[in-house]
């Protein structure tokens, strides 16, 4: 009970950033749809009809409806996989994130407070694949792991779906991409976190490095990483529509994001319609994320 | 007679934020004249800083001046347009800050940073204005010029930039110097060098001065007039011998009272804090703002609003206070036997021939860097015993709290408490006895307590690591006697440390290193970051439970008055050093360790009764790294003998029993030693007997 | 300093070292998948092993890596499976076109990021800054192959002012360029500009400009000589970073475009499994990445007083 008011208290607290509160409308918009997709009465996402090719927003539909924001290069109704496509979105994007940050902030925890030997080794590590553009390290990762690589066909032997091997690749990508990143953040934040009196009581008192990382330093790191995690998320969410827009993403037809729009980049202007709504559904998702983190940011720093 | 300089009426100051008007200051009225040094006092929050940047009209977005008249040389300054307030700034008003480092430009190197202001205001070229910049360089005593004037900021020591900043100001003969806490950041002796030069200057140039500061003992020695200010009001104004000797507001004579001056006793009379707690700017009382904290508050008097009104007889005197010509200060009940010290009992803590040396990550090809930190150490302290450790920065005081608190291992030498010897055993290999036993206050309240977890909470989890609780029935009831003991209701066990002033923050580390009954408590500078009416209570607080437990008590401190106040025994360190140790009594009495003497004489004293001989040292603090050959002391030392100080490191000389330093002074020149503070009435008596033998 | 820049120069070194180990264990480590992913997924497993003994496969690892890692410094870097040509030759005039593309972005982005950034800085919290923040916010949650759609949308197919392709199918054309930087840009910019403000609103809040002003000076030189030599430090080592985003942000903006610099011949040699080319193209990123965080480092420690006379 005490919990559930302390979660309201935070959300009313972003209730003074107004910035803060229209980032957290669109996300929320898409997690709802995302989880209540099911239950909407949409058009299954993968029918192809072959007379609806293309068509503008607002088509009537051989089936009676609308064709809400028209069809794609196969007839299939745009409007139902955006939403569809969203769960896809936010589960990878999410699950990305969240592993990438576990790795990131125990990276950077230990090479923060342990410093010494741990700092370079980890660092040192952290370097190395911080050296990678984004987007090389990727393809690098990805065009050796694909399906008919030996992990991909051992995952597929496991009985893991398509989808699951492509996802779980990319989700090793990105972690390989993010953590560093994460790393390097949190060491600097625990680098000067631990220079406080508190963290000397600690040892004073005898209590262990475990302890002191996770019980001491990581909870008063949470402003800027909180901050930090909604502005990844948001860069996870480009990175993997951008893999999906260049074919590298999780295999068709499953209505991802970033390949709706390759898919129909060929049809020149009768492809205009097509394109432009998964481009703004990707917009809005990474720009209420992108509030979201700034409006917590001015929180934090009120505080 | 010559127009004042400065003329605040009635000036009233708010600050806007997002939760409306905040009022910082109001009802001010200040004059200041020629050639005169103004000092104006108080604690944190009293606005004293918001008054000298509404002078130079820099009170940023969200602050103004509400109402009242700002008049400069004649000219209302709030009336002025921006161009004719840059005219004005850094040629006739120049201001003095508090953290020089900040205060100086990173990336400019000295000379582009001085030149400028003349250049600006006066039209003089490069040349000349940079013949004007060492002409003050020199004047602020600063040898060196050309090297000075080539470094970056961050390439001199505080004590230099503090210097460099006041040539800044002075560069354009200003007719109005504003200092902001100019010395607070500074050193002791490195103080009494700035504090000193402020006092020439002033002298010879005929500045007029606002000395901002919450040192009582700083603004008597160098000002002529003092204004003391509480919660954004004047309270009390007038010249120093009528303020200090005739104080008429309780505030005044609340603060004197916290003070640590030399006529306190820690048992006899103790300090006496002002209870409650300054209110906040919007829960100001409408009567008068000191009245809910007042011992001499009266209904129907004084909660009306209050005035300034002179005092009878002192037409230079004002007080806010509608009761003051009626009050007779009570003074506090000489305690009497109850309050005896103590029994010092056995030896609990032994230090003996402590050695401390870190090594710093070198470059290749260089070799190994060594910052000798604690240089053969010896000292004891017994039970119910106070043991003061003082020094300056770079002395190696927290080195040796570090390596008593196993935070680091002793290099040589060894420690020994109740018989154990723990020099070489870091905390980790320590059993929760030992732990318990030999506990840490911190320094800063502020960063003491983990504002993330609740303040019970923190004593829970130190009870149950000390081995002290282990049921939450258990934990829950000592942590209740613990926040009894210091003195904090029960309920704060769920408040966060942000919930908590500075004080209470104190009290809950206190607590916290009490949790396990601790025999010896080592306190890192608890008080130095406190008001000095919050001071006065944990100090007290200390030794009420240094009396209950007969714990023993390592009080690390830079602050002469608190530890001449509450030890029992003082180890003064210089560079890593022991240079003088022995009993209160005797290391403030002759003969001195030439740095002692410096140290006393480095104080400012908050007592008009009192003089105190004028010791400046030269030179800066040497760093650690380089050690000065010989003596340590040899490069700053007005007693150096010669060619011996700068080979030798002195012997260990015993002058009384417990009574040791450090120096190759000859026997009878440490005899021949004056004391650096004397009561004015025993001076007279001094000279009068001396005219009598001599006639 | 020498020391510095030398000991960062060793890292470097180090880094780029351990890289080229990982690359090629990761790529040529599987001997039999580089033959089949050369040779074709229906070459016979005879053709694959007489191929991988003419080619030196059989060597020991070390030896293959040495030779390896040795043609690559001498540019021999293999026959390209997707072209029949070599990967150098091959790759070269890629890097060429890329460099270009890349050195408008970064011209474009430096300028419009410092100007914006200074003039939001200086004036915190005002309509211009909320202004400037908000089109810098909302572009950069805009990833590239979307604001790429929007302009294409715009440009190409309702104004049809631009081409749709910038291929360079008549030679060297600037038209066709536009589009492409555009697309960079915009995405690029709004993340330096407020790194840029936020650096120069913490100086202008410090006490050193406090001091500038208090001494009199006028409000031009305090901005011009005070504040900006502190401000612009971070965030000019910061964009020398570009360098790593670009080469990772121009893949998907040349697929778009089609435009034949070295992000689309990356693309395609992943697509198609040209493994060499891979190799040889990644090493190129990093080592163009890594050059720049050195140049970066090593421009922080010039500009910044504090470390260059410590």
């Amino acid at each position: 009970m005490a919990r559930l008011k302390k979660f309201f208290a935070a959300v009313g607290l972003l209730r003074e950033s107004p910035v803060g509160m229209i980032g957290v409308g669109l996300v929320l918009f898409w997690v709802v749809i995302a989880l209540i997709v099911g239950f909407l009465p949409l058009r299954d996402p993968l029918a192809q009809s072959a007379g609806d090719l293309l068509k503008p927003a607002l088509t009537l539909a051989k089936d009676g409806g609308h064709y809400w924001l028209g069809t794609d290069d196969r007839g299939r109704d745009i409007l139902s996989r955006l939403f569809f496509g969203s769960r896809l979105v936010l589960f990878w994007s999410s699950l990305a994130t969240i592993i990438a940050y576990s790795v990131g902030m125990l990276m950077g925890v230990t090479a923060g407070y342990r410093g010494g030997w741990w700092d370079e080794a980890i660092s040192f590590i952290g370097n190395v694949f911080l050296a990678f553009p984004q987007m090389v390290l990727f393809i690098v990762i990805l065009s050796q792991l694909g399906s008919d690589s030996p992990a991909g066909q051992w995952l597929a032997r496991m009985g893991f779906s398509a989808t699951w091997v492509k996802g779980t690749t990319i989700v090793l990508a990105v972690m390989f991409a993010t953590a560093p990143q994460v790393a390097r953040i949190v060491r600097g934040l625990v680098l000067d976190l631990k220079t406080r009196d508190y963290v000397a009581a600690a040892e004073v008192r005898g209590e262990g490095a475990l302890y002191i990382m996770l019980v001491e330093l990581l909870p008063n790191a949470r402003g800027p990483l909180i901050v930090d995690a909604c502005l990844r998320l948001g860069y996870v969410t480009i990175a993997i529509a951008a893999l999906g827009f260049l074919g590298l993403g999780l295999p068709p037809p499953d209505p991802d994001w970033g390949k709706m729009i390759a898919d129909v980049r060929g049809f020149g202007a009768l492809a205009a319609n097509a394109m432009i709504w998964p481009a703004l559904a990707i917009s809005s998702l990474v720009l209420g994320l992108n509030l979201m983190a700034d409006g917590l940011r001015e929180i934090a720093l009120r505080d | 007679m010559t127009q004042p300089v400065l003329e605040c009426k009635n000036v009233s100051i708010s600050y806007y934020t997002r939760a409306g008007e905040v009022p910082a200051v109001y009802d001010f009225n200040l004059t200041v004249n020629a050639g005169e040094a103004v000092g104006i006092v108080g604690e944190s929050g009293c606005g004293k800083s918001t008054v000298a940047l509404a002078i130079m009209q820099y009170l940023g977005r969200n602050g103004a001046v509400t109402s009242g008249e700002i008049i400069f040389l004649g000219r209302d300054m709030r009336k002025m347009s921006e161009q004719e307030l840059r005219k004005i700034r850094g040629s006739q008003i120049a201001m003095v800050y508090q953290e020089p480092m900040a205060s100086l430009n990173p990336s400019m190197r000295i000379r582009d940073q001085l030149i400028e202001v003349p250049m600006v205001h006066e039209g003089l070229d490069a040349k000349a204005a940079e013949l004007r910049a060492i002409e003050l360089l020199d004047a602020v005593r600063l040898p060196d010029p050309q090297r000075i004037l080539n470094s970056y900021p961050h390439q001199l020591s505080g004590g230099q930039q503090q210097r460099v900043v006041i040539a800044m100001a002075l560069l354009s003969k200003p007719k109005l110097l504003l200092l902001d806490e100019p010395t607070t950041a500074l050193d002791v002796t490195v103080e009494a060098g700035v504090v000193d030069l402020i006092r020439d200057l002033a002298k010879k140039t005929g500045t007029a001065m606002i000395y901002i500061s919450h040192n009582l003992g700083l603004i008597l020695e160098t000002c002529d007039r003092i204004c003391v200010m509480y919660s954004g009001q004047a309270v009390e104004l007038g010249n120093i011998a009528q303020v200090f000797n005739h104080m008429r507001h309780p505030y005044t004579y609340g603060l004197l009272q916290t003070l640590p001056l030399p006529t306190a006793d820690r048992f006899a009379r103790p300090l006496v804090p002002i209870r409650g707690q300054l209110p906040l700017p919007r829960e100001r009382p409408t009567g008068c703002t000191f009245g809910p904290r007042c011992d001499y508050f009266k209904a129907g008097v004084c909660d009306l609003p209050q005035v300034m009104q002179s005092v009878a007889r002192e037409s230079t005197h004002e007080v806010r206070c509608a009761r003051a010509s009626e009050i007779k200060w009570k003074v506090p009940d000489k305690l009497g036997s109850t309050q005896k010290s103590a029994k010092i009992g056995p030896v609990v803590l032994q230090v003996k021939n402590l050695r401390k040396y870190y090594a710093l990550k070198s470059g290749w090809g260089k070799p190994a860097r060594v910052v000798k930190a604690n240089e053969k150490i010896d000292f004891e302290a017994r039970e119910s015993e106070t043991l003061a450790i003082v020094g300056e920065s770079g002395c190696g005081k927290s080195t040796v709290a570090r390596v008593l608190m196993g935070l680091d291992t002793a290099t040589s030498g060894e420690v020994f408490i109740n018989g154990n010897e723990i020099g070489q055993l870091p905390v980790k290999k320590r059993p929760p006895g030992l732990i318990s036993n030999l506990q840490l206050v911190f320094q800063n309240p502020f960063e003491t307590l983990n504002p993330s977890h609740s303040v019970g909470s923190q004593i829970g989890r130190t009870l149950k690591k000390f081995g002290v609780a282990k049921t939450q029935a258990e934990i829950e009831k000592r942590t209740g006697e613990l926040l009894d003991l210091v003195k904090l209701p029960r309920a704060f066990a769920d408040r966060k440390p942000r919930q908590l002033s500075g004080g209470q923050k104190q009290r809950i580390g206190i607590a916290r290193a009490f949790g396990g009954n601790a025999a010896v408590v080592v306190a890192d500078e608890p008080v130095s970051a406190l008001d000095v009416s919050v001071q006065a209570a944990i100090t007290g607080l200390l030794t009420d439970i240094q009396r209950e437990h007969k714990t023993t008590i390592v009080f690390i401190s830079h602050d002469l008055s608190v530890v001449r106040y509450l030890a029992d025994r003082i180890v003064v360190m210089y560079l890593g050093h022991v240079m003088e140790q022995g009993t209160a009594i005797q290391v403030f009495a002759p003969p001195y360790h030439p740095y002692t003497e410096a140290l006393l004489s480095a104080v400012p004293i908050a007592d008009t009764s009192i003089v105190k001989k004028r010791i400046v040292l030269q030179g800066e603090l040497p760093s650690a790294i380089t050690l000065p050959t010989g003596c340590p002391f040899q490069t700053r030392c007005p007693r150096k003998i010669g060619a011996i100080c700068e080979q030798q490191l002195p012997p260990v000389k015993q002058l009384a029993k417990g009574h040791s330093i450090m120096c190759h002074l000859p026997d009878d020149e440490l005899q021949a030693m004056e004391p650096v503070f004397a009561l004015k009435s025993e001076l007279k008596t001094k000279s009068k007997k001396r005219s009598q033998a001599s006639s | 300093m020498l020391a510095i820049a030398a000991r960062r120069l060793v890292s470097m070194l180090l880094i780029m070292f351990v890289i080229s180990v990982l690359l090629f264990l990761f790529f040529e480590g599987d001997k039999l998948n580089l033959a089949a992913r050369v040779l074709g997924p229906y070459s016979p497993m005879t053709g694959r092993l007489a191929w991988l003994e003419h080619n030196g496969y059989n060597r020991p690892l070390m030896t293959r890596y040495l030779t390896w890692i040795y043609g690559f410094m001498r540019g021999d870097w293999n026959q390209s499976a997707q072209f029949d040509a070599p990967v150098f030759d091959f790759l070269l005039p890629r890097l060429k076109n890329t460099a270009i593309l890349g050195a408008c972005v970064f011209v474009l982005t430096v300028a419009i990021s410092l100007v914006l950034g200074v003039f939001s800085g200086i004036a915190e919290a005002s309509k211009r800054d909320r202004a400037i923040t908000v089109i810098s916010v909302l572009t950069t949650s805009v990833p590239e192959f979307a604001s790429a759609t929007f302009l294409v949308a715009i440009f190409v197919y309702w104004l049809d002012w631009l081409p749709g392709s910038s291929s360079f199918n008549n030679g060297f054309s600037w038209r066709e360029m536009i589009l492409p930087v555009a697309t960079l840009v915009i995405y690029n910019f709004g993340y330096y500009t407020r790194m840029t403000r936020a650096s120069m609103a913490e100086v202008m809040n410090s006490q050193y400009i406090r001091t500038a002003v208090l001494k009199g000076l006028p409000y031009r030189q305090v901005i011009i000589r005070h504040a900006l030599r502190n401000a612009l430090i971070a965030p000019f080592t910061v964009m020398i970073l570009q360098l790593n985003y670009l080469l990772s942000g121009v893949v998907v903006t040349e697929v778009f475009f089609a435009y034949d610099g070295y992000g689309k011949a990356l693309y395609d040699a992943a697509m198609f499994g040209d493994v060499y080319l891979i190799l040889a193209g990644a090493m190129i990123a990093v080592v163009a990445a890594v050059v720049s965080q050195f140049i970066s480092d090593v421009g922080y420690t010039q500009l910044n007083p504090r470390i260059r006379f410590s």
